[in-house]
């Protein structure tokens, strides 16, 4: 049952994908990369990694995405006018593609192919919680500066004319 | 109940992480760029979480939810700066930034 919605996800994934990168409106490759997100949030289930879960749609489906479509829409950039590679370089681009996926996948000839464990209980907020507060303090504390640099970073850059 | 092995995890990251790359390379407008640059980011998500469930260790999981809030940071910088550069070119298309290697 489980090995189903694995295959089903992944085949989705793949072809959300492979539509954010070939379609040519930006508008549509945004859509489709939500839908690309939502995809990734069944795997998270299927991995049983609720918190992260959660987190991958509020912060990517709720936040970033809409940062996405905000700027498409705000700059008017849904038109087909964004000028095509040569045909050339977009043959290297899907042949290096390709060429780097045989390189990996190869790489992994071999590998040790355990079975997941479904009903792990390490993806449960009350685990995480515990670990990210006692031996990742410090990274945590540290992610809300980069957070405030951004923020400033983001101002900064945002404002019309800097004196 | 048929198990998923790591191995299909491992194949479709990579298969996620190389659209992806091709999509940074076959792309000219830079807001789609961006989104490729999402897409490898949530390909390695994917794998280190897939990786943690298999050795039982929660790290794995807490590198993910790192790897989120930096990806948050990072558009909202990058998309600041895209705007800037809209607002001064008129045009995202990335072949127009070769400027800066002469």
């Amino acid at each position: 049952m489980s090995q189903y919605a694995f295959y089903i996800l992944s085949a989705l994934s793949v072809a959300s994908a492979l539509m954010t990168v070939f379609n040519r409106k930006p508008v549509y490759s945004v859509l489709y990369l939500i839908f690309f997100f939502f995809t990734l949030f069944g795997h998270y289930i299927l991995l049983n990694a609720q918190f992260l879960a959660a987190v991958h749609l509020i912060v990517y489906a709720g936040a970033i995405m809409v940062l996405f479509l905000f700027i498409i829409m705000m700059l008017n950039l849904n038109k087909e006018v964004e000028p095509n590679k040569s045909i050339v370089a977009k043959f290297a681009a899907v042949i290096s593609g390709g060429l780097l996926m045989i390189v990996v996948v190869s790489a992994m000839k071999g590998v040790d192919a355990a079975a997941i464990n479904q009903h792990s209980e390490i993806g449960l907020v009350e685990t995480l919680g515990s670990v990210l507060y006692n031996k990742y303090m410090l990274p945590f504390e540290m992610v809300s500066v980069l957070f405030l640099t951004a923020i400033v970073g983001a101002v900064m850059l945002g404002k019309k004319e800097i004196k | 109940m048929a198990a998923i092995n790591i191995d299909h995890y491992l194949l479709l990251s990579a298969v996620l992480f190389c659209i992806g790359v091709a999509g940074v390379l076959f792309r000219r407008n830079a807001i789609v760029i961006f989104m490729c640059i999402e897409l490898m980011l949530n390909s390695v998500n994917l794998l280190l979480t897939s990786f943690s469930n298999q050795h039982n260790d929660p790290s794995g999981q807490i590198f993910v939810f790192f790897i989120m809030a930096v990806a948050a940071a990072e558009v909202a910088v990058g998309l600041a700066i895209l705007v800037m550069i809209y607002r001064n070119a008129k045009s995202v298309d990335i072949d127009f930034f070769n400027k800066l290697k002469e």
